[in-house]
């Protein structure tokens, strides 16, 4: 079949993406519409003393101004997380109240304090422009470090000195005693710079009040749709559950950021229902650095004991994870989770222990953003490797190696048991590619030309999948994280699957269909992809943590085995064969060993039609499927990456990028291979360009493309993508998940290259050509003392 | 960010410090000043219209003159709500010295911007405040200097001369 599993099948959704036909949240018009434009907060953090809206109401065209009083007013819930993270003194996370329109006080510069609701967005801004509001300036916190201190601005009344939990994850006094018995201590600081998640497409929301059936339709950027509506029902009280569509059609991107329910859909609801006009937003590239949840901003100390024979005996990690002014809907989970249960790496370490303190901060909230947890995590983990061989003395690749992982199950002292990998061969893999047996030679010649080359490994190992929900829900999480599908074959043979993932640039259409393609030997065409919509799809979780593949498509197979098992008993009945001789392929119902077939769309007929099918059988071909994972999955890999220096201006090129990743089965390589492409891309980013700002004020310096640099097309090299898998026995396919690996595993690879390459280890991301060269600066000073 | 310059103006210290609390004078030196009421006592409130790099905004907001030691210092302090825009604060410590037949008069400036203006214009604020402090200054020594009769004029863009004030122009944009 060369449509099915392992083909590469061209994206069936790429004709209407590329020729401008896609339909997003923005292109939806509905019939007197309305647009609303929001009052923000140039303040960090200020007291709302009052708000003179009468200028905005006074103008032409403006329908309405609304503020935080008359939300709460309403019954409109706050904000709020889903995790609930328990400190090491067995309290729970210190959780201050969000509303979506800020009342008493606002926390970041862009905290929304009133809406205007106008007959154009034009009209909205202007009279935004005109409302005046009242603040009276606070005392302001942006770091972590800082907003932990003595004496800090206190942003939360229920958070004392900003703190919203204290968490521990591993075996605490047995990782101290083999660190202080440790023949050798690796010690280091790590920063994980706060990136924008920047999906190409903003965010949007298109809410419709319809009062004569008390019912609330939204269009919204949303990578679960279903999420999204349970919890506008269940804690915003914006209406039932069955007086709630929620639809996420075309989405352009999300990385984790359209996860979450912000303050703006909320706002859009219950306007729509305030103004009985249907209420528009749709935010601009500068708003959404202001309001789209960031992602990483840790900062961390870790201590890494290695015995006489450079075995790891213990890994000790303190991490201050910034969440910012509110509790976003995932951000507990994130630095907890997410990453702590990450800190054994791809290492038999018997010993480890982490800590993680969770702040509120006067800056935006911080949340998943590609990777979650798990960048922070390999982060950690490889660069204390390569600093850890190169103060042992040792070759880099030699000490993961003796290190590694060998035996599967696994179990890690920090909640994961690995079920599979072979890390070794993904090393051997990627080594042989990127010729590192040849690099010294290429060093040698490129300082010929006056030029720094260095070399860096990172072996990632992340967790997708995500997760079995009586574990996560022991855990804390708020929702189990199954996915359902249905799959109905029509009379006429094409099929429907109606999935609970969603996607926003993964590729589904495609995908989902070629499992089809593989399992009844249908064309792919044959098959469409229904998804993004709580009035078409029965529930679903929805698509993050790379759970698509392993959870969503597990949930069809689960269907399409129901699917099957009525197929051939129609099929056996009417070609009056056993059951166990059916087989189907190439799109017919065959009986195994003789030339008695029925064709597919025959069998759909039949199912549908029910005048000759099996006694006491239900007509219809239609089955439904819920799966919940047993485990995480673990994709893996080896990536190496080759950098030039030039030391007269820090300006770094990577020279070679090779990854070799173990993502399980691979349904369509082509679009596995763009995944990668797409994470390494911005895993290099955050290494080597992004990183947002603020100044000591709370002001976001980074707040616009002329601030905020992203990788560009000739930032980045051509790579090297290949894989070295082994199947995943958790789930039918053997999938582990491949969307955001790229983004897990590259930032180290990176800044192991750089800091080999100038002989400095003391390197932050981004590593700027300004912060390369100082580094250089400081490397030969330090020389020459 | 902080800025720091001085400049001799061919007048007496007592004509300098008269100048400078003069609500005219001080109307036509403050760039963009569409409107300024009030005295030096109780302190200005102005009206100004600014473009910080992309970032186009009518400030409304007071000017107040603190720390006055006639006719040797004094502090000018603004602050501004520009609406979407942010707002602008910042304040001048002022010092005057007899120099020769002159006065050298010294500044320093310290400027702070919020919302919008420092999302979009942190890169060049800095050029921006230099800017604003030398037409400001450059005016008020024209009016010191031309008998200090305000004329009722807008204020022209300064003209900056030497090596400086060349690379300020070539990096300041704005």
């Amino acid at each position: 079949m060369t449509e099915g599993i392992g083909a590469r099948v061209l994206r069936k959704e790429d004709k209407r993406f590329i020729t401008g036909k896609g339909r997003y949240t923005d292109d939806i018009i509905e019939p007197n519409q309305a647009y609303a434009a929001f009052v923000r907060s140039p303040h960090a953090h200020a007291n709302v003393k009052g708000i003179d809206a009468s200028a905005a109401l006074a103008m032409e065209g403006v329908v309405d101004v609304l503020n935080g009083h008359q939300l709460t007013g309403d019954g409109i819930g706050n904000i709020i997380c889903g995790w609930g993270v328990t400190s090491k003194d067995g309290t729970p996370m210190n959780m201050g109240a969000w509303s979506a329109l800020a009342t008493e006080k606002v926390r970041y510069v862009g905290d929304a304090v009133a809406v205007v609701i106008a007959d154009s967005a034009e009209i909205a801004k202007l009279a935004a422009e005109s409302v005046v509001v009242d603040y009276e300036t606070l005392p302001v916190v942006v770091g972590s470090v800082e907003a932990l201190a003595d004496g800090a601005p206190q942003i939360h009344e229920n958070a004392p000195g900003n703190l919203i939990f204290d968490w521990e994850i591993g075996n605490k006094e047995p990782t101290d005693a083999a660190l202080a018995s440790a023949e050798h201590i690796v010690e280091m600081d790590i920063v994980n710079n706060r990136l924008a998640p920047n999906p190409m497409e903003p965010r949007s929301a298109i809410a419709t009040f319809n009062e004569s059936e008390d019912h609330y339709t939204l269009y919204t950027t949303s990578q679960n749709p279903h999420v999204a509506r349970l919890v506008l029902s269940a804690f915003y009280n914006v209406a039932p559950e069955h007086k709630l569509r929620v639809i996420a059609p075309d989405v352009g991107g999300g990385f984790g950021s359209k996860i979450y329910i912000y303050p703006e859909e909320i706002t859009c609801l219950w306007a729509s229902m305030k103004t009985n006009r249907s209420v528009k937003w749709t935010s601009d590239r500068t708003e959404a650095f202001l309001t789209d949840a960031h992602g990483r901003d840790h900062v961390t100390h870790a201590k890494m004991g290695f015995d006489k024979n450079h075995k790891i005996v213990g890994l000790r990690v303190n991490t201050k994870a910034n969440l910012g002014a509110y509790m976003s809907l995932f951000s507990s989970a994130t630095p907890t989770y997410l990453y702590a249960t990450l800190l054994s790496g791809q290492y038999n370490i018997e010993n480890v222990y982490a800590d993680v303190q969770g702040v509120y901060t006067n800056t935006v909230p911080v949340d998943a953003y590609r990777g979650a947890g798990r960048p922070e995590a390999s982060f950690v983990m490889e660069r204390m490797m390569e600093t850890a061989a190169r103060q042992l003395g040792v070759d880099p690749a030699e000490l993961r190696l003796k290190n590694f992982v060998k035996e599967f199950p696994h179990q890690t002292p920090v909640i994961m048991a690995y079920d599979s990998g072979d890390f070794a061969a993904n090393q051997k893999q990627a080594m042989d590619a990127a010729d590192y047996k040849g690099f010294e030679k290429r060093r040698t010649e490129a300082a010929k030309r006056g030029k720094l080359r260095g070399i860096g490994f990172s072996n990632y190992i992340e967790a997708c999948g995500i997760a079995p929900s009586a574990a996560v829900g022991s855990l804390g999480a708020g929702v189990g994280l199954w996915e359902s599908a249905e799959v109905r074959v029509n009379p006429v043979g094409t099929i429907e699957i109606l999935t609970g993932s969603h996607s926003h640039g993964q590729g589904h259409e495609t995908t989902f269909a070629q499992i089809v393609a593989e399992r009844f030997g249908l064309p792919t065409e044959n098959v469409a992809i229904v998804h993004g919509d709580t009035d078409k799809v029965q529930f679903g979780m929805g698509t993050y943590g790379s759970r698509s593949g392993a959870v969503g498509m597990s949930a069809i197979v689960k269907a399409m085995d129901k699917v099957e098992a009525k197929v051939k008993k129609i099929g056996a009945h009417v070609l009056e064969a056993s059951e166990d001789d059916i087989i189907i392929e190439d799109g017919a119902v065959k009986v195994k060993g003789t030339d008695k077939q029925m064709l597919w769309h025959e069998v759909g007929l039949a199912a549908y039609t029910a005048h000759n099918i099996p006694e006491g059988m239900e007509p219809g071909l239609k089955e439904s499927a819920f799966y919940d994972p047993s485990n995480f999955t673990f994709p893996a890999g080896c990536y190496i990456c080759e950098v030039e220096v030039d030391p007269e201006t820090g300006v770094t090129k990577i020279i070679q990028f090779t990854a070799s990743d173990d993502f399980g089965t691979i349904i369509n390589p082509m679009i596995v291979e763009g995944q990668v492409h797409g994470g390494l891309a911005q895993g290099i980013g955050q290494a080597m360009f992004e990183g947002v700002v603020y100044d000591p004020d709370g002001q976001q310096l980074s707040a616009s493309y002329m601030d905020y640099c992203m990788p560009r097309a000739d930032d980045v090299p051509m790579y090297q993508v290949m894989h070295q898998s082994t199947e995943c026995p958790g789930n039918p396919l053997g999938m582990k998940g491949c969307g955001e690996a790229g983004a897990i595993g590259s930032p180290p690879a990176v800044i192991n290259a750089i800091t080999d390459a100038i002989g400095n280890n003391n390197l932050n991301m981004p590593a700027t050509p300004s912060a390369v060269w100082a580094a250089l600066q400081e490397a030969s000073k330090q020389a020459a003392e | 960010m902080e800025l720091k310059d001085t400049r001799v103006i061919k007048a007496d210290p007592a004509t300098v410090w008269k100048a400078i609390l003069d609500p005219e004078v001080l109307k036509q030196c403050v760039p963009g000043c569409q409107e300024m009421t009030g005295d030096a006592e109780t302190g200005f409130t102005a009206t100004v219209v600014q473009r910080v790099g992309p970032v186009k905004a009518t400030f409304k907001g007071i000017v107040n003159l603190s720390d006055l030691n006639a006719p040797h210092s004094l502090t000018i302090s603004g602050e501004g709500q520009g609406g979407v825009a942010g707002f602008a604060k910042g304040g001048a410590d002022v010092t005057l010295t007899p120099n020769g037949s002159g006065t050298e008069l010294a500044y320093n400036v310290e400027a702070k911007v919020g919302g919008k203006l420092a999302q979009l214009g942190s890169r060049i604020i800095d050029s921006f405040a230099s800017k604003m402090a030398d037409q400001f200054f450059q005016k008020f020594q024209e009016i010191v200097e031309g008998g200090g009769a305000p004329a009722a004029s807008t204020a022209q863009p300064a003209k900056q001369g030497g090596f400086w004030a060349w690379l300020k122009r070539l990096f300041g944009g704005a």
